[in-house]
């Protein structure tokens, strides 16, 4: 197996691309400390330092990584799909400066 | 296999009982106008360390109270051996002389009024000289890790700083929290969108106050010049190498302190008054950063960047570790631990940790740093606002 993620946390939403990988490919994920989590089908092309999905995220729910809410995801997003500025966004931008969130 | 455990460490007995790991004999300027005379002392004795700066002059207030506690704790710090202080009157010199002096380590202080340069070169010379030969015949004596007190910043962040080279020295620190020693990370304005994570870390309530305080304090500061820290962050060059939110560029930054605990909240250059670690409100400008942990005490600095950052400090060494295939390979003269292998599943995080407390016996027992080799000698002070 083609080991090319690292998850900060076990049970992180998102992992990181430690290479440029392609879709299609079926690639291992490896927690800092060296321990096998899973293996991933991805569904996009991700380059060195993004991130993709470890799960299926419904619309407007917290990502999680680093055992942290790093922003919500604007678009549903599937298992293996690249997560990025495209498909979340910040909450702290959100909460603070933009119209979009405010009711 | 030997590991960073089997190298004995050595250092520096200072009178007060602190550890250091070089020996500076200091010409320290009270002033921008005594650099001159500092810099001719430097010259003529082999073996000092000239520290030059540009403020001292009609400084007041807290901004005054800063640079007074800069210069002070700079001569302070264990690396040093002894300290000639060179101003340009009598009273502000003193000042300078007396705090350092309760360190019980030798200062002396000469004035430049109702002398002249020459002549004050002439008399800090002599005195220079003593100093040298002072402390050129101080042994260097066995150590140990809890002794050594060890700082820490990243520069030119990018996606392997969150991923590796962050969370390495976050298991350094989590290592050197269990055995003792003292700690000291900050940039105040950096934390921006993981202060929950500090907050959590926070030994007692009380603390994580102290630090709301310092942190909401910061951002009125830049929000007063009509600046927003959340509308730039982060940078273009951050969500090319796939950062996406502010909170993900925090997150990876607060890695550096892996699950230690808070225990104080230090003012700018306040020198920490107990094990464990301590978050030091300060500037997340790097250079300016690492001048107020050497002033606080620091005797180790350990430096994370992705792009390359390239700062030194002239008396706390700084070691720099990079994930970054690329900074590695372009910048390695700069670069003193080199973690790259974290990504290539080469090891795991706790044998980027071990590469990382090699490099810091080493450094500890002499080895220069690239920063110190490439005379990276930074020392800014930070100023708070315009003199009167």
């Amino acid at each position: 197996m083609k080991k090319g993620i690292l998850l900060h946390e076990v049970n992180d939403d998102v992992g990181v691309a430690v290479m440029d990988l392609k879709v299609g490919e079926d690639i291992g994920v490896v927690t800092l400390e060296g321990k096998a989590v899973k293996q991933i089908k991805l569904v996009s092309n991700i380059p060195l330092g993004h991130k993709i999905a470890m799960r299926d995220l419904a619309l407007n729910k917290q990502v999680i990584e680093y055992g942290h809410s790093i922003g919500a995801t604007v678009a549903p997003i599937v298992a293996g799909e690249h997560v990025h500025v495209h498909n979340i966004k910040s909450l702290r931008w959100a909460a603070s400066k933009s119209k979009l969130f405010e009711n | 296999m030997a590991t960073y455990k089997d190298i004995p460490l050595t250092g520096y007995r200072r009178e007060n009982g602190r550890i250091g790991i070089r020996n500076h004999v200091l010409i320290l300027s009270v002033d921008d106008i005594s650099n001159a005379a500092v810099e001719g002392v430097a010259s003529l004795i082999r073996g000092t360390t000239a520290l030059p700066h540009p403020y001292g002059r009609l400084q007041f207030g807290a901004d005054l109270e800063l640079t007074f506690n800069t210069l002070i704790g700079t001569g302070r710090n264990p690396n040093v051996a002894a300290v000639v202080v060179i101003g340009i009157e009598p009273q502000w010199t003193d000042y300078i002389v007396k705090g350092i002096a309760e360190t019980g380590k030798p200062v002396v202080g000469f004035s430049i009024e109702r002398y002249g340069d020459l002549k004050t070169i002439e008399m800090a010379s002599r005195k220079a000289k003593e100093f040298v030969q002072f402390a050129t015949e101080l042994p260097r004596i066995p150590v140990k890790w809890e002794e050594i007190w060890v700082s820490t910043k990243c520069g030119e962040s990018d996606t392997t700083s969150g991923l590796a080279s962050n969370p390495t020295v976050g298991r350094v620190f989590e290592r050197l929290e269990k055995n003792g020693n003292t700690l000291i990370f900050g940039e105040t304005t950096e934390v921006t969108g993981a202060e929950d994570k500090i907050i959590e870390q926070c030994a007692t309530k009380e603390i994580a106050a102290q630090f709301k305080a310092a942190f909401d304090n910061y951002q009125e500061l830049v929000e007063s010049q009509g600046v927003s820290l959340l509308g730039t962050q982060p940078t273009e060059g951050n969500i090319r190498g796939g950062l996406s939110t502010i909170e993900e560029k925090a997150f990876g930054n607060v890695e550096k302190i892996g699950r230690c605990t808070i225990v104080s909240i230090l003012q700018p250059a306040e020198a920490p008054k107990g094990p464990g670690l301590h978050f030091m409100d300060s500037s997340s400008a790097a250079a300016e950063m690492v001048t107020l942990c050497c002033a606080a005490g620091a005797v180790l600095h350990l430096f994370t960047t992705g792009q390359g950052n390239i700062i030194g400090n002239k008396i706390e060494p700084v070691i720099k570790l990079s994930a970054n295939p690329l900074t590695v390979e372009t910048m390695s003269e700069h670069i003193d631990v080199d973690i790259t292998g974290l990504l290539r599943f080469d090891y795991n995080l706790d044998g980027a940790a071990d590469c990382t407390m090699e490099m810091m016996a080493h450094t500890i027992n002499g080895r220069l740093t690239n920063a110190e080799t490439l005379r990276h000698d930074e020392f800014v002070i930070t100023k708070l606002y315009r003199s009167s």
